[in-house]
């Protein structure tokens, strides 16, 4: 029998979306119960959100003010006993999820899996490495409680709405530690939709040449509704914050058309956009490596492109 | 303050990894290793604490077969005033490693462990937040920005919705990011003096470390393939060909 626990994401009294994205990983093990558990501050908006993904069993809340941001060393020690008597302990492989997770897994002395793209049986995941470019499978032990990270990209997001799954309360006697404090989170403050989720995404890379030149990116994507992304090259030489980069240590996303503009198409960068519906490329350099996956490729100088994009749509 | 830095040997980023036809496993023979790209930053990182007198020793750390040497040389050549061989042959996974180095941080009592955020070859991301939740002390993931004053890191960090900037007492485990720094160059002349730096080996198995509860591989498999697409003339041919898509 099958128990899975989902660690619940949310910043500012708001479900992170990724979170409904690994309830469809949960069901994917056949689980007899989904439950989601929501450590914060104040529990209620969140866990309200939580109740109504299809497929959630129970929504479990840990209300302490020690849990008002998403410290791992805090949050790890009330997931691990939470976690007693779950066959499974899922969180999204975000950076929330990738910072607690394997805290979680060591204090319960068991290893983790890693960005499941795939569920072949209840012990049994695919995974990506080097970058994506091989697939593995690997099992799991069947006698620990298998701790994984969902790779976002590979997974829908389940259906929200016609549920109300009850809410309960638990406490825990965990110790929390002190040593570690949050001071700040800086978040650049954008009416955009956001880059994980959005269907549409539109990328620039280091031809777009400054973070100036970037406006013709932002201009284009508001244009058509779309979320902002980069390279790596982008953010490095500081066209925009990291928040945008997409890639194998960026973020990996899926959404249904993704433009590259100015970016050659490295494989870390392609890493991030494996899932893509459409992949639109942009490059003055016809031998660029983006072509080889684009979906429709277009030879020629972004700068003169995009206008005349703008103009036709 | 002593810094102990995780440096791993994996397959050079700019190798076109080629899954073996049998599934069991990727091609290795002959191809380019270097050092796990984050290592040579979390390398860096502590090098420039100890140059800005924040730490007075960087030990890398590497577990391997006997080979691993002259990739710890390379460590050492970069800066590293010593290193410490945990020699198997066997592949070590994210707990196991983390175990291991959970040993050798009560030997060594390190103010700080610098492990980079993810390997390149697994892409695991865990080894570093295991070793501070079994050493219970504070972790500090995806750094690009360290400052190390009054016994506390204050450490910013890369997440989804920005930089996120948290305060941890030493002892820490930080790891690291890209853009923490670039790491330097190796020079001839560090070569050589590499060569007299000591590289104390330590046989796993003396270690006691459990490696019992591991995660099995049954299956490699190569990436689906995205199929080469259609190249477009203009603007209004891409355009068109969005819209008959339904995308715009
Ligand atoms: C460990 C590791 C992890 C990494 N992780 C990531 C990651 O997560 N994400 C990521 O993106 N990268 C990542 N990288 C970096 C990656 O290898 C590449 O360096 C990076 O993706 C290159 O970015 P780029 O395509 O913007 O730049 P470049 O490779 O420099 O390409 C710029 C492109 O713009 C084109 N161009 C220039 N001017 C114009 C113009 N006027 N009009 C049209 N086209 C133009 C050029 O022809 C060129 O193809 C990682 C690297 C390492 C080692």
């Amino acid at each position: 029998m099958s128990k899975v626990l989902i660690i619940a994401e949310h910043l500012g009294g708001k479900l992170n979306p990724s979170t409904a994205r690994a309830v469809s990983a949960a069901a994917a093990v056949k689980a007899d119960a989904i439950d989601v558990l929501v450590l914060a501050d104040s529990v209620d908006a969140v866990a309200a959100e939580a109740a109504k993904i299809d497929g959630v069993s129970r929504v479990l809340t840990i209300a302490r003010a020690e849990n008002a941001h998403p410290l791992a060393a805090v949050l790890a020690p009330q997931i691990a006993k939470a976690a007693a008597g779950y066959s499974h302990v899922f969180a999204p492989s975000t950076t929330f999820g990738k910072d607690v997770a394997p805290r979680v897994a060591a204090l319960l002395g068991v290893a983790q899996v890693s960005d499941v793209m795939s569920v072949e049986g209840s012990h049994t995941f695919k995974r990506p490495i080097y970058a994506g470019n091989a697939i593995v499978t690997v099992e799991a032990p069947a006698e620990h409680a298998v701790v994984a990270t969902i790779r976002t990209a590979s997974w829908p997001a389940a259906a929200t709405g016609a549920n109300s799954a009850p809410i309960e309360a638990v406490t825990t006697d965990a110790a929390l530690p002190s040593h570690t404090r949050f001071v700040e989170l800086k978040q650049g403050k954008s009416d955009r939709p956001d880059l994980q989720s959005a269907s549409k995404v539109v990328s620039g890379g280091r031809g777009v040449g400054s973070k100036e030149n970037f406006e013709i990116i932002y201009k284009f994507a508001d244009r058509i509704g779309a979320a902002v992304g980069a390279s790596r090259a982008a953010v490095d030489a500081g066209y925009v914050p990291n928040e945008m980069q997409v890639g194998q240590t960026g973020k990996i996303i899926a959404p249904e058309l993704y433009m590259a503009i100015g970016i050659s198409g490295a494989i870390q960068h392609l890493t991030g956009i494996k899932d893509a519906g459409t992949i639109v490329a942009i490059n003055k350099d016809a031998e660029a490596p983006i072509f080889e996956v684009a979906d429709i490729g277009l030879v020629g100088d972004l700068f003169k492109l995009i206008p005349e994009l703008e103009a036709a749509i | 303050m002593k810094i102990l830095v995780g440096y791993k040997r994996v397959v050079d980023y700019n190798v076109r990894i080629q899954v073996k036809p049998d599934g069991t496993g990727v091609v290795t023979d002959g191809v380019k290793l270097s050092a796990n790209p984050f290592d040579d930053i979390a390398l860096e990182e502590a090098l420039r604490l100890r140059e800005k007198g924040a730490a007075d020793e960087v030990v890398v750390v590497g577990i391997g077969p006997a080979d691993l040497t002259a990739h710890l040389r390379n460590g050492l050549a970069m800066g590293a005033n010593r290193a410490i061989h945990v020699v198997t042959d066997e592949a070590v996974q994210p707990l196991t490693a983390a175990r291991t180095l959970l040993k050798l941080v009560e030997k060594e009592q390190p103010g700080l462990v610098i492990l980079g955020k993810q390997a390149i070859d697994d892409d695991a991301n865990q080894t570093g937040q295991m070793l501070a939740a079994l050493w219970d002390r504070p972790q500090a993931t995806f750094a690009s920005k360290v400052e190390i004053a009054d016994g506390k890191a204050a450490v910013t960090r890369e997440v989804d919705a920005g930089l996120e900037v948290i305060e941890a007492e030493l002892p820490a485990v930080i790891t690291t990011d890209l853009r923490l720094n670039e790491p330097r160059f190796i020079k001839l002349p560090d070569i050589m003096k590499a060569k007299s730096k000591p590289i104390d080996a330590i046989e796993f198995a003396s270690l006691g470390v459990e490696s019992h509860d591991h995660l099995k591989t049954t299956h490699y498999a190569a990436p689906p393939k995205r199929s080469k697409g259609v190249m477009v003339k203009d603007a209004a041919e891409l355009v068109a060909a969005l819209k008959q898509k339904g995308l715009l």
